[in-house]
């Protein structure tokens, strides 16, 4: 287990390693000049300009720059906020669990949701419900996250003014962000759910389990639920990627605190270490929580379970 | 019984099948691949019922009750506790996530309920050790991907034991297993069915299995019962050609099966293009006119059935008929039609 824990995080860094070089290239490439924007209250003058950039190290070649990003980062320290002059990690550090709440509020919505609607569709399926479901997942998952906050906010906080619009203290404030940004994963994870619920319920053992005499009920909660929703686990954990970085669109729907607070104020200001810090710190969580999927679905599925025993 | 599939061309993939199973006897279900031996028994047990695509009518009677006017549930009381059946891929045939200790316990709760711990697991030692199982400690703790081919069957039959049935259905239990490990499952059935006194219905394509351990043989061919006799009767003096044609192929029941029938030309037609007339005619050397424009009618011989205008005559003098001691002499206990 030990072995397999070291190999999953070696296997990461590659990954992390292409995320920094992506980010911090794209950044320098697309037109926009941090230095200008800090200036553009008081006269430019050319000394001050080039001040400025020498004091971000925005003089040196890129490559020179990129390392010794590189290098503060595998320190813990990712800089100074150009804007601020804070230090970027205890800028991100302060913001980090709100994010984190949200992302994690919207996976455990979408898994138990999608788990439930997806049984539920395959157990009737072809009936009326089951097209109800069906058509929900497809349009849940092609909706935009922002458009269903605001649809959200639209009508339960104003029509119905049954939860806050806005804000983030409290669970109250962590329900409408959670069911934006969840009702895109409730559909991936529904149609999964149903298809894999539909294709177990062809195997043979299944067959074998009516023939042992077990009520439909049993057969389908018991036996065929666990075996449909474990491959579903895979995926339930690559979905959080992509909350976590959904998340930072919702909050500022709902003008939640969060990394999605940080990362608009920092792209309007062109905060190169802002940028930076909050992408790697969301792609390390990505990588992270891969790991610990993969290792909650070794320990869950037997089957892998003994293959990773006899290594 | 007749099934018939629910969409495409309306040909039924089993028709006019009538047979009654007796207490005690082994019956053998032959035929080629096809014929319709698995539809038959999965119909026998309800389970026919779970597949939208078939449609089954007819009568099925087991112990005096009418099993074809029962609803789902009733029918699936009856299934695990009075009816049994092993399937033919042992391995798939088994929940893989969960231990050979739980499966067998759902078994063993069709017949005895919750049982207390330490009884429970005693018996399902005893059932582990009944099919020939010795470290039953280990395998209950297993998980089916754990164990063998052979031990997944074991495990399958002990399982269908569990629920003390007085009918075991049998689909060709030994088709995706070793030779060697073959022969070890049907003398277990043998064994059991004698200890236990149930009605075993094995279907295989193996005549040789058949001549092993079978009381009573029905021969299916495109999805009708073709000849129903005595074992005795089958193998001494076969009355169908097909049912001929079927003998003279057999291997010695060590040897390698051979994948077509060689002295049979020809293939089984499916449902859909099966021939007017009799199925069989296009490649029986005994056909006549009548053959390929009549359907042959079941002779009703107590004892010996054979749907065939030209059917073989015995080439020695056989028992009379009447004489041979036949499961009909008994009262029938299990009756499926
Ligand atoms: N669920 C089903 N829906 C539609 N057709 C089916 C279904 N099950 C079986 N059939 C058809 O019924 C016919 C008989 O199939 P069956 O499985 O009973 O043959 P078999 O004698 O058991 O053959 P084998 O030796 O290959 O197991 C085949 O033509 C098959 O295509
Ligand atoms: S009915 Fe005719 S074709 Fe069919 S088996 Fe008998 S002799 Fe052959
Ligand atoms: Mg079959």
């Amino acid at each position: 287990m030990g072995y397999l824990i070291a190999r999953r995080i070696l296997a990461g860094i590659p990954t992390l390693l292409g995320v920094t070089l992506v980010v911090f290239l794209i950044l320098r490439l697309v037109p926009g000049d941090p230095v200008a924007g800090l200036l553009s209250g008081g006269p430019a003058t050319p000394e001050l300009v080039a001040g400025l950039r020498a004091q971000f190290g925005l003089d040196q070649p890129l490559p020179v720059q990129y390392l010794s990003f590189l290098g503060d980062a595998l320190q813990g320290d990712l800089g100074t906020s150009y804007a601020t002059g804070q230090s970027v990690t205890s800028m991100i550090s302060g913001q980090l669990l709100p994010t984190v709440q949200l992302a994690f509020a919207a996976a455990l919505l979408s898994t138990v949701a999608g788990i439930g609607l997806g049984v539920l569709a395959a157990a009737v399926r072809n009936s009326f419900t089951d097209g109800l479901i069906r058509v929900f997942s497809v349009l849940g998952t092609a909706m935009p996250t922002f458009w269903i906050g605001l649809m959200l906010i639209l009508v339960v906080s104003f029509q119905f003014r049954m939860l806050p619009a806005t804000g983030s203290d409290g669970f109250q404030r962590l329900i409408l962000p959670a069911v934006a940004l969840a009702v895109p994963a409730i559909g991936v994870m529904t149609r999964l759910v149903r298809a894999n619920v539909l294709e177990v319920l062809g195997e043979n053992f299944v067959t074998a389990l009516h023939a042992k005499g077990l009520s439909y009920r049993t057969i389908l909660l018991r036996h065929v639920l666990r075996n449909a929703v474990l491959p579903a686990v895979t995926v339930a954990g690559l979905q959080i990627g992509g909350l976590l970085a959904g998340a930072v669109v919702v909050e500022t729907v709902f003008a939640r605190q969060g990394l999605g607070n940080l990362i608009l104020q920092a792209i309007t200001r062109n905060d190169y270490p802002v940028l930076q810090g909050v992408v790697i710190v969301i792609g390390a969580l990505v990588v992270l929580v891969n790991i610990v999927v993969d290792l909650v679905y070794g320990a869950v599925d037997p089957r892998i379970r003994s293959s990773l025993a006899g290594r | 019984m007749r099934a018939q599939r629910r969409k495409g061309p309306a040909s039924a993939v089993v028709d006019g099948v009538s047979f009654s199973l007796n207490r005690g006897e082994t019956t053998c279900v032959v035929g080629e691949s096809g014929s319709g031996k698995s539809v038959t028994a999965r119909a026998i047990m309800g389970l026919t019922r779970l597949e939208p695509a078939l449609s089954v009518s007819g009568e099925i009677w087991f112990d005096g009750k009418p099993l074809h006017q029962m609803d789902n549930p009733s029918v699936a009381r009856l299934r695990g506790r009075d009816i049994a059946m092993v399937f033919q891929e042992p391995m798939s045939s088994l929940d893989p996530l969960f231990t050979v200790g739980s499966q067998l316990t759902e078994s063993l709760r069709r017949r005895h309920g919750k049982l207390p711990n330490q009884n429970l697991r005693t018996r399902l030692l005893a059932l582990l050790s009944d099919v020939g199982i010795p470290d039953g400690e280990r395998v209950l703790r297993s998980r089916p991907h754990e164990l063998s081919g052979g031990m997944c069957q074991r495990v399958m039959i002990a399982a269908a034991l569990a629920g003390e049935p007085d009918l075991l259905i049998a689909d060709e239990p030994t088709t995706a297993l070793d030779v060697t490990v073959q022969a070890g499952i049907l003398a277990l059935l043998e064994r059991i069915r004698t200890e236990r006194g149930m009605a075993v219905l094995l279907v295989t394509h193996d005549m040789g299995v058949a001549a092993e351990v079978a009381d009573q043989v029905l021969v299916m061919y495109s999805g009708r019962i073709v000849e129903n006799a005595s074992a005795d009767e089958v193998f001494e003096s076969p009355r169908h050609p097909y049912t001929a044609g079927l003998l003279s192929c057999v291997p010695a029941l060590e040897g390698e099966k051979p994948s077509v029938l060689p002295t049979i030309p020809g293939s089984m037609p499916s449902p859909e293009q099966r021939p007017p007339g009799c199925a069989f005619h296009p490649r029986c050397a005994r056909s006549a006119d009548r053959c390929s424009t009549e359907t042959p009618l079941q002779t009703q011989k107590p004892g010996l059935e054979y749907a065939c205008w030209n059917p073989i005559e015995p080439t020695f003098l056989p028992m009379p008929t009447a004489d041979v001691p036949t499961h009909t002499a008994q009262a029938p206990k299990e009756d499926a039609r």
